[in-house]
């Protein structure tokens, strides 16, 4: 069982786990396989990407109850000879890791934000209290699920196309029917890639406010971001602007945080930036250790003025 | 018909200090993690349409007991709570076989709620391996509980869209922190809650007394290096110079 599956419904991630999926499966000698459940696109794409593929039919792609999914993911385990199952770390991904490797017996790591191989051995590096570690972990059992994180590795470009072999399973009666699919506000920007970001926290008192941050975000030459309530909560941004443990993880060389508590759940998501300013009246709240440069002020005072500062571009 | 909030008591993340880059979490008070109390704050508001209890269930070590006071004054009827000192480290999939164990012996659930991903260890697998292990239909990250007879009908809010799936009962389902704010109690009300009903199992009671093969090995645990200037800034001009350094001509 030294060979790899891997899944995802999303085409980017799928790609990115191509890359994965030769990592793992050249440091254990094996080969590769990518699984598609219905998706005759996701197949093709697939094999594009040089992997080599097994088709599963089904009537919904994806299908809504991730027990078919993980029904359809045992059999071409089992078909492929694989030990390693790899999936992404997005929702769904995290929902069919839990309930496959239970149906396999098996150990599995999510949120994968590293991995290594050494001596025959794949350690998962992940996030744990809240992002104040990081827990370097194994799987003991025969075979193992890993659900990377988004971004982790880089999408695998086109290649000598793959083969698409079908196999016929029966998947299990749903027991999960899908009502209706509503598609959520999101933005083109990816904030994982921005060189600028200037947060914007629950000490942003006002909507109206939101202008002022945008204004000095693209003088700058950035993009907006923000904490969790901000977008979950308050629902002033996209959630796919949420930096940290549930959100991104961003790498700019300059963030500005205004009204951030600065939390540890907030905190792994932005401790990789360059240079790190914060604004906030209260001078105890974590964010003022982990910042380079600290304001203590109230924003309602100092925002408009700081925003005069840029040109209204 | 009964709604069961699977809670996990965890160290307040916010008081856990790093030393020597590990944490040090000797003193650091235990409490329920905060999308579990969320879970629980949406159990409370179904109160109208299930005429059942809501039980927190938990497995823990010998301090769950007085953890769970606070969840029984946020609205829980009654506690059924696992305890046994091996249950601190305890991998996902083991606890997993205790939760559905205990599940099984609640009798008559629904609805059964855990949170999107545990505070500490965030790894949102516990909820998928009990719905597993119980063979019941899950839905993950759901922002919103609709019970309508037999069904349960529930809006999933995925990266990119949200679906609304229905099933029958009874359900397992995951729920994000937006789906309710978690109630805060008064200090009366937590002394009140010592005296709702608890049921304590230990791990010989649900027959998984055994020695249980750990399925993830734990390697190594470090906060990551990262120092700051922590330079403190006197005025709305410093910081203007900081930003105008960082700015590309
Ligand atoms: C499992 C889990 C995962 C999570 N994942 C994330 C995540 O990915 N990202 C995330 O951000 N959070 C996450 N959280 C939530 C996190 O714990 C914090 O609750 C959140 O980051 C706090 O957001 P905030 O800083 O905007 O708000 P608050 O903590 O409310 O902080 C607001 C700050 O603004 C300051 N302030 C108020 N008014 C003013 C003013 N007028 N002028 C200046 N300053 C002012 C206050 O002093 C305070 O420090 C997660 C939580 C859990 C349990
Ligand atoms: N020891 C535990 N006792 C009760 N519930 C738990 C326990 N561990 C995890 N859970 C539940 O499972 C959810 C997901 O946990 P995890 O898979 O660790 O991210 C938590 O939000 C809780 O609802």
């Amino acid at each position: 069982m030294k060979n790899v599956l891997i899944y995802s419904e999303r085409l980017e991630l799928a790609a990115e786990l191509v890359s994965a999926g030769r990592f793992v499966a050249s440091a254990a000698g094996g080969s590769l396989r990518a699984l598609s459940v219905g998706d005759a696109d996701l197949a093709g794409f697939l094999a594009s990407r040089g992997a080599d593929v097994l088709e599963i039919r089904s009537a919904e792609q994806p299908p809504a109850d991730p027990a078919q999914i993980a029904q359809a993911l045992r059999v071409a385990a089992e078909s492929a000879g694989a030990g390693v199952i790899l999936l992404a770390s997005n929702r769904r991904g995290k929902e069919i890791a839990g309930r496959l490797a239970q149906e396999l017996g098996a150990g599995c790591l999510t949120d994968v934000g590293r991995l290594e191989a050494a001596e025959g051995r794949i350690t998962g590096v992940r996030n744990a209290l809240g992002g104040a570690t990081e827990v370097f972990q194994a799987v003991t059992t025969e075979r193992q699920v890993l659900a990377l994180r988004p971004g982790v590795f880089a999408a695998a470009p086109e290649a000598a196309p793959g083969a698409v072999q079908f196999l016929d399973v029966p998947l299990p009666e749903p027991k999960i029917r899908l009502r209706e699919t509503r598609a959520k506000a999101g933005d083109a920007v990816d904030i994982g890639r921005a060189e600028v970001l200037v947060v914007v926290g629950q000490g942003l008192a006002d909507r109206e406010d939101l202008a002022l941050a945008e204004r000095i975000a693209r003088a700058l030459g950035g993009e907006v971001a923000c904490t969790k309530p901000v977008a979950t909560d308050r629902r002033w941004l996209a959630e796919d602007r949420i930096v940290g443990l549930s959100g991104k993880t961003c790498r700019p060389a300059l963030a500005l945080l205004l009204g951030v508590s600065g939390q540890v759940q907030f905190s792994v998501g932005i401790r990789d930036a360059g240079t790190i300013a914060a604004i906030n009246r209260d001078d105890q709240a974590p964010v003022a250790s982990l910042s380079d440069y600290f304001l203590q002020a109230d924003l309602k005072a100092v925002l408009p003025d700081l925003a005069g500062r840029f040109p209204d571009t | 018909m009964n709604i069961v909030i699977a809670m996990k008591q965890v160290p307040d993340l916010q008081q856990v200090r790093i030393r020597d880059r590990r944490p040090v979490l000797e003193g650091v008070p235990l409490l329920m993690g905060d999308i579990d109390r969320s879970a629980l704050a949406a159990a409370v508001a179904l109160q109208d349409v299930v005429a059942g209890k809501r039980i927190v269930l938990s497995a823990g070590d010998e301090n769950l007991e007085d953890t769970v006071k606070e969840a029984l004054a946020a609205g829980a009827d009654e506690a059924a709570l696992v305890i046994d000192n091996r249950l601190r480290d305890a991998d996902s999939a083991f606890i997993a076989k205790v939760l559905a164990e205990a599940v099984r012996r609640i009798g008559d659930v629904g609805l059964l709620l855990f949170g999107e991903g545990s505070a500490d260890n965030y790894s949102g697998q516990v909820m998928s391996r009990v719905a597993a292990i119980l063979g019941w239909p899950q839905a993950g990250y759901v922002r919103e509980i609709r019970l309508e007879g037999g069904k349960a009908v529930l809006t999933r809010s995925l990266e990119d869209c949200e679906e609304v799936v229905e099933a029958d009962l009874p359900v397992v389902a995951s729920v994000v922190s937006e789906i309710a704010q978690p109630v805060t109690p008064s200090v009366t009300a937590i002394l009140r809650a010592g005296r709702k009903p608890k049921t304590v199992w230990g791990l010989s009671d649900l027959g998984l007394e055994g020695p249980q093969p750990k399925v993830v090995e734990n390697l190594e645990q470090l906060a990551p290096l990262g120092e700051r200037k922590g330079i403190v800034l006197k005025s709305l001009e410093d910081l203007l110079a900081v930003l105008r350094a960082k700015e590309k001509p």
